[in-house]
């Protein structure tokens, strides 16, 4: 892949790294086991709902970083399926009464749903035209949401009940609460991690690459294009329900183009193309996000010179500039 | 009967006037392009603040309409130089896609900066009214002076961006370094200024669509943002391989849309996206594209 590329391709690389477990290399599966250990603990130090936000956000980064760090496609519409998951799996949870964990799974369908007619669109076009036609896909979404009658307009649907996991977990404490979105980010990455390292992920990695070569090998490459976005969409939709149950809200916030920024700012700032680093990067950016609540418009001010500032200065992220330190993967 | 025809013949003919902010906006993105091989995120931000500044000149210095159709595509326009100097200029060597990214940023920063200053609420800009001399009026048919004149001057300005890329020295200079820039400064043109310079042409063409738009739409800071994605669409539509295309389809998608509005006004906010599936389907390379 050329020097000057979004996300670093595995030619010129190190020769292949010896896998320790699970896929995982020595260092990312030192990191792996950080994360958990820092998912497991932390809710008795930080206050949950935080964490909870840091989460969703963390697996719906993750699943942008699919697209981008294993495909080469830059998504800049990933709020319309986010969103639109928040949305049916609020109305859902709330007029039909569907206990949390089918309503998230419906959340997740919509995404796929989405993602299948959207990715079909998008994948027509790469590189510059492919963002341009995702964002304007995901803003035609927003139109919809805005006059559709089950979203409530500029109110959103309010007052989502998390209800009572298996029939069993009453999910109103926060703590409890907690661990379902726990137990959803650490299986959202995992399956990341799995099919990535699927033969159908190197494939797709293949075709970022190096897509002719990929397509005379005998690869359809539209094919795996799509089913990657399909896949990504969906896990932006399970992100988006579940962060619809932990709020207990869904609104045009959720559908803005400014959320499909937000996830590509956060991915960026983590280290595009890294495994961690999406994670990494929605837990600064939330962070951010609570500090700054108070200063009203200077957010955007703040989120638009962080972007100017990793694009010029920056450009592998937090992950990224500790992995080239160590000289690891991450 | 033929009142209910004037009044949608009233619709579509704002729909066109409508058209001529698109067709300047997306001219201007494609000049950009084509010489920078960037997608200005920063489009929808800089047509905003070409309104603010007309806005700005009246409020604080009492200088009026006209003097701002120049002064106020000037002073973006600079803005714009300043950007790609200290920003844009660094990013040739890497992938398109930080183009995207870094003007989305400035775009952020832009947009934040006027929200802070001068809040998210509208401000109204009148139109002088000697534009009132163009009012066009037949029965239920009414189409104000302001909207003759915007799309007199939205053609004017098209037309004439056209014939500089197309038939002077100047133009044929940028056509020759959007096709061979290496070879271009081997005879002894300084492209990286062309460079700068196309850059900020094609901000100060954004201003001046935003200096035209400021009394049709009230000026506030998010006017652009919601412009530029249509305008995107417009753009996938129309392929950025012609200047001529981006021009025509600004004008066609303004006439879709006062169509709809007539039949369907519902739609009339996505069938932009809608044009842009059924063309992404049919010739992905846009209407006027290279493949």
């Amino acid at each position: 892949m050329a020097e000057g590329s979004l996300v670093a391709g595995t030619v010129g690389a190190p020769a292949v790294e010896k896998e320790a477990v699970f896929g995982f290399t020595r260092a990312q599966a030192t990191a792996f086991l950080v994360l958990v250990a820092f998912v497991v603990v932390s809710p008795f130090f930080l206050y949950p709902v935080f964490l909870m936000k840091v989460l969703c956000f963390g697996l719906f980064a993750c699943a942008f970083n699919l697209l981008i760090g294993y495909v080469g496609l830059l998504s800049f519409g990933h709020a319309a399926y986010f969103g639109m998951g928040a949305y049916v799996t609020g109305y859902a949870a709330k007029a039909w009464g569907v206990p949390p964990e089918f309503a998230i799974l419906m959340g997740g369908a919509t995404g796929a749903l989405l993602g299948l007619p959207f990715g079909w669109l998008a994948i027509r076009r790469a590189g510059i035209y492919f963002a341009m036609i995702t964002l304007a896909l995901a803003q035609m979404v927003y139109f919809f949401a805005l006059q559709a009658p089950f979203t409530g307009g500029e109110d959103g649907i309010q007052a989502i009940p998390r209800g009572t996991l298996f029939g069993v977990f009453d999910l109103t404490s926060d703590f409890t609460m907690y661990w379902l979105v726990a137990a959803v980010f650490l299986a959202g990455f995992l399956l990341i991690h799995r099919i990535v390292h699927s033969p159908f992920g190197q494939v797709m990695k293949a075709i970022r690459d190096n897509e002719p070569r990929a397509t005379s090998l005998g690869y359809r490459a539209d094919d795996y294009k799509l089913m990657a976005f399909v896949l990504s969409a969906t896990l932006a939709g399970i992100a988006g329900g579940t962060k619809a149950l932990v709020f207990n809200i869904a609104t045009l916030t959720d559908v803005h183009w400014a959320m499909s920024g937000e996830v590509v700012l956060m991915s960026l700032v983590g280290g595009l193309g890294t495994v961690f680093g999406p994670v990494v990067g929605a837990a600064v950016i939330i962070t951010m996000q609570n500090y700054l609540a108070e200063f009203g418009a200077w957010v955007l001010v703040i989120q638009g010179g962080i972007f100017i500032a990793c694009v010029l200065a920056f450009r592998r992220g937090v992950v990224g500039e500790i992995g080239h330190a160590l000289k690891v993967k991450l | 009967m033929l009142e209910d025809l004037l009044f949608n013949l009233q619709l579509v003919a704002l729909g066109i006037s409508n058209g001529a902010f698109y067709a300047m906006l997306s001219l201007g993105l494609a000049v950009i392009f084509g010489m920078l091989n960037v997608i200005n995120f920063a489009h929808g931000a800089q047509f905003m603040m070409g309104a603010f500044v007309a806005w700005l000149l009246l409020t604080q210095l009492g200088i009026g309409y006209w003097p701002s159709l120049l002064l106020s595509p000037l002073i973006v326009g600079l803005v714009g130089v300043a950007m790609e100097r200290l920003m844009i200029a660094r990013l040739y060597k890497l992938d398109h896609l930080y183009g995207l990214l870094l003007t989305f940023g400035c775009a952020l920063v832009i947009e934040g900066l006027f929200r802070n200053i001068f809040g998210s609420s509208g401000q109204r800009y009148s139109a002088p009214r000697e534009f009132q001399a163009l009012d066009l009026e037949f029965g239920d048919f009414f189409m104000p002076g302001y909207r003759v004149w915007v799309l007199i001057a939205g053609t004017t300005i098209c037309i004439a961006t056209w014939l500089v890329i197309e038939k002077t020295k100047v133009g044929s200079y940028l056509r020759a370094a959007v096709e061979r820039p290496q070879l271009v400064q081997a005879f002894g043109i300084n492209v990286p200024l062309m460079m700068t310079l196309t850059y900020g042409a094609g901000v100060a063409l954004a201003a001046l669509a935003g200096v035209l738009a400021a009394p049709v739409y009230s000026v506030h800071p998010a006017m652009g943002a919601n412009f530029i994605i249509t305008v995107f669409a417009v753009v996938v539509i129309g392929g950025m391989g012609s200047i001529l295309g981006a021009i025509v389809t600004g004008f066609l998608l303004g006439f879709v849309q006062g169509v709809t509005d007539v039949v369907y006004s519902e739609a009339s906010q996505t069938v932009v996206f809608v044009i842009m599936a059924i063309v992404l389907l049919t010739r992905p390379a846009g209407l006027f594209g290279r493949a």
